[in-house]
């Protein structure tokens, strides 16, 4: 019997992957859906605390993050479109800056939240310290994950056969861009809402 | 090709799926291929074997909360003597055992059973097969879609052994209660794995309902199953992360002392280490923000199973196709916007609450769209009483029921007064236990021969159900009467109140049935098991159906197919003009003299 061909192309023409990435990015919205919902409605209820809470966080070190991600996204995109165009150097380039971003806004929240805890600050100080720990925690732990592909790929890139995979950077791009996008939003809400 | 599928026959059916069998140990492992496996047939059998046992255990569980419930006092028969002082004294059930056991009793049955056998077992068995591909779109995501299910169901039984016992706040665990002990932060460990499973499923079908669809087949040439389960997928990637969120908020309230849940001026026993000004409340919107699309969940892709088979033993289409898919539509969509009905009680504005009154309601239009089109499928058709068709018949009337005690609850008024009480219980049992679980009885008949090759015994499973039925509904329906009189839920020994006294012989009336009713379901079980070995061989397509699982070979092997699929109508013609038979599969050319031979080879196929 011949071969079959019950393996073709999508049908909606996007690649599995992409299509799963979309789909769990949706999920991840409603993830951190939840969390805002429990800020919002806590916030209301303790205004005073909020304020408060607020003005404790260091926003420089969070505008410097913010700064950081941002660009990481940048070099993303364009870690994506140089291997797009086949130019492997300028793709490992790219791919290292982003990682290296990455890993500088952990360091950054590392320092972050030493120095809460050095102020005796804990998610049981108050509702609001709750609220940002458990969403920067979340945000942080999403960026974790980003780098392990991150520097998986680019491990790869430098081995003899390199890394050709295109539409899994894209992919990756896909998440990489989300986490920044869910920074955008609690960086305000954060630290700027007083 | 053509000449080959005509001159298919039995033997070389089966050759060809050893073939492709012993093909595959090749290339793989024993752990690849049966723990670790990404074959979708495989990872089905797995949610179906864990979700049989869980079953089981859930069971027991609930035998002995009636025992309690029947004779509270009194020493559990046979393992009472066994149980630590912890949990019983002089072999009865104590009160803080009694609500783990409702606890765990609920939490087994919704997470561990119902979802992994609807969106689990059937959603990866029938997927693939019914669309005509050959797998997953990720398998890879499907197996630790899998794994993540019994390793939450471990950490969550874990809470027996831990100190102060397993959760026990009833499976929707609010706090302030559920803030504290190990065993309510197990529970929600546990609830977060069996979430991010979810995801991973519902990730997965969306994918491949969109992009793996065989050649020809239109969003509308897709079963109801299929419509049903691509339905449901939509609400576990939209509603469990919302659980999840829940879930660790309440986890940061219990390991690290926040008062996210906590009000001010609350008093723990254990000491309060917790700051207070948090919302208790804001635990409910969001858990019953999941929790509501989450009993579609359990309910939707039975609604898919049952229509496919009405159709296929009436030998009748659906009838009103459409309207059945977008009624689906509409009770997902409404499903989210209704949750505060679980709330009414919880002091919320009553304008709010007539919203949520007024969305609920509606909710019964789309849902009796589809009971009346499942009538309208059965109605003069030319029925075959099958095992399969007779839970589905049974699914009618019981989720009828179910949905008519959901109206008078969707009421607030009427809701304040029977919420909390055995009317809410016997609402789930007719919904859940009469609807889904019927419907998925159906599901496992029906696809019994694809998923292991062999014919179940139709007389076994006659007294299955007509054991089951008349059971179930003696033990639930009296629940209502509990309900109305007043009898709370998940209440140790309800005799304390002068006024629940006359209900104990009710109460004794149930506890018999439900013992009939979990040993009726070994029937089930030895139906499974004997049959595997024991049972015919089953042909490729028993019940003459059209759906394109049948025109795979008996017991498929990797890769699904043995022909090359195209499909050129709907799943649903039955009794068509267009055919001698009673009915025209979904991947059969339409009428040429090759194709009507091709027809009949198919059809009689061994
Ligand atoms: C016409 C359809 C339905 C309506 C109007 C309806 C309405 C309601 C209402 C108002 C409640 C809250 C009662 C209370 O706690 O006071 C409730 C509870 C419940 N319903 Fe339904 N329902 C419907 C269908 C379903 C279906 C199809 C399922 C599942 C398959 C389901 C599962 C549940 C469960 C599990 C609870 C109890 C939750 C708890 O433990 O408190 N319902 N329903
Ligand atoms: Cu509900």
């Amino acid at each position: 019997m011949s071969a079959l061909t019950l393996t073709h192309e999508p049908v909606t023409g996007i690649r599995h992957g992409k299509l799963g990435m979309w789909i769990f990015l949706a999920s991840e919205v409603m993830f951190f859906s939840g969390f805002f919902t429990a800020f919002i409605i806590l916030r209301n209820s303790n205004l005073a605390a909020f304020a408060k809470g607020a003005t404790e966080l260091s926003w420089p070190l969070a505008a410097l993050n913010t700064v950081v991600l941002i660009g990481s996204s940048l070099t993303m995109a364009m870690a994506i479109l140089s291997l797009e165009n086949g130019k492997k150097q300028r793709f490992q380039l790219f791919m290292f800056i982003t990682f290296l971003c990455a890993c500088t806004f952990l360091v950054v929240k590392y320092i972050e939240y030493t120095t809460k805890f050095h102020h005796g600050i804990y998610p049981s100080t108050s509702t609001f310290f709750a609220m940002y720990f458990i969403m920067t925690g979340f945000h942080g732990i999403h960026v974790l994950g980003g780098m392990i592909p991150i520097g998986w790929m680019l491990s790869r890139s430098f081995s003899k056969k390199g890394y050709t995979d295109y539409g899994r950077v894209e992919i990756l791009g896909l998440y990489w861009h989300f986490v920044d996008l869910v920074w955008i939003f609690l960086f305000p809400v954060l630290y700027l809402i007083f | 090709m053509e000449a080959a599928v005509a001159t298919h026959e039995h033997g070389a059916d089966h050759a060809h799926a050893d073939a492709h069998t012993h093909e595959h140990v090749h290339h793989t492992s024993f752990i690849r291929h049966y723990i670790f496996s990404t074959d979708h047939k495989t990872i089905a059998k797995q949610f179906f074997g864990s979700a049989l046992f869980f079953l089981l255990v859930g069971g027991a569980f609930a035998l002995l909360i009636r025992w309690q419930l029947a004779y509270p006092g009194e020493p559990i028969p046979v393992i009472g003597k066994w149980l630590p002082d912890s949990l019983v004294s002089n072999g009865a059930i104590q009160p803080g055992f009694y609500t783990q056991l409702v606890t765990m009793h609920a939490t087994i049955m919704i997470f561990f059973v119902i979802i992994p056998i609807a969106a689990g077992s059937f959603a990866n068995f029938c997927i693939p097969l019914m669309i005509g591909t050959d797998d997953m779109a990720m398998p890879y995501v499907n197996m630790i879609s899998f794994w993540l299910v019994p390793v939450a169901a471990l950490t969550v039984l874990a809470g027996f052994f831990v100190d102060g016992g397993t959760a026990g706040g009833g499976w929707t665990n609010y706090p302030p209660l559920s803030a504290t002990g190990t065993g309510h932060t197990l529970w929600v460990v546990a609830i977060f794995m069996v979430g991010f499973s979810s995801i991973l499923g519902g990730m997965n079908y969306v994918a491949t309902v969109l992009n793996k669809r065989a050649k020809g087949m239109r969003m509308f040439d897709l079963p109801l199953t299929v419509w049903a389960l691509f339905i449901t997928a939509v609400l576990q990637v939209l509603g469990t992360p919302v659980l999840a969120a829940d879930a660790s908020l309440l986890f940061l309230d219990q390991v690290f002392h926040s008062s996210i849940f906590l009000p001010e001026n609350l008093l723990i026993s254990t000491g309060n280490l917790h700051s207070g000004g948090g919302q208790p409340i804001l635990w409910q919107h969001l858990f019953w923000f999941y929790s509501h699309p989450a009993v579609y969940i359990m309910i939707v892709p039975i609604m898919g199973v049952v229509s496919d088979v009405l159709a296929t033993f009436s030998r009748k289409p659906i009838y009103g196709y459409k309207a059945m898919v977008f009624a689906l539509m509409a009770i997902a969509f409404l499903g989210f916007i209704v949750w505060g009905h679980h709330m009414f009680i919880s002091g919320m504005s009553p304008l709010l609450g007539t919203t949520f009154m007024l969305s609920t309601i509606v909710i019964a239009v789309p849902s009796s769209i589809k009971v009346f089109n499942w009538l309208g499928t059965v109605w003069r058709g030319n029925i075959y009483f099958t095992t399969p068709m007779l839970n589905a018949l049974g699914f009618i009337g019981t989720f009828t029921i179910g949905g008519i005690s959901g109206i008078f609850m969707a009421v607030g008024p009427i809701d304040v007064y029977i919420t909390d009480t055995y009317f809410i219980v016997a609402h789930i049992h007719y919904v859940l236990f009469g609807g889904s679980l019927f419907g998925i009885f159906a599901g496992i008949y029906y696809w019994y021969p694809k998923m292991f090759g062999k014919m179940y015994n139709e007389t076994l499973g006659k007294w299955h159900f007509v054991l089951t039925f008349i059971t179930f509904n003696l033990c639930f329906f009296p629940m209502h009467m509990l309900g109305v009189g007043g009898h709370m839920r998940r209440i140790h020994d309800p005799y304390i109140y002068d006024f629940l006294k006359p209900f104990q012989p009710m109460n004794e009336f149930i506890t018999i049935f439900a013992i009939l009713l979990g040993f009726s379901q070994l029937l089930l079980i030895a139906n499974i098991l004997w049959c595997l070995k024991y049972g015919k061989v089953a042909p490729r397509n028993p019940w003459k159906a059209n759906t394109l699982e049948w025109a795979a070979p008996a017991h498929p092997g990797h890769g699904n197919f043995d022909r090359d699929i195209i499909v050129y109508r709907g799943p649903y013609e039955y009794s068509s003009p267009e055919s001698k038979k009673d009915y025209l599969p979904q991947w059969i050319k339409p009428a040429t003299k090759t194709s009507e031979k091709e027809h009949e080879a198919i059809a009689h196929e061994g």
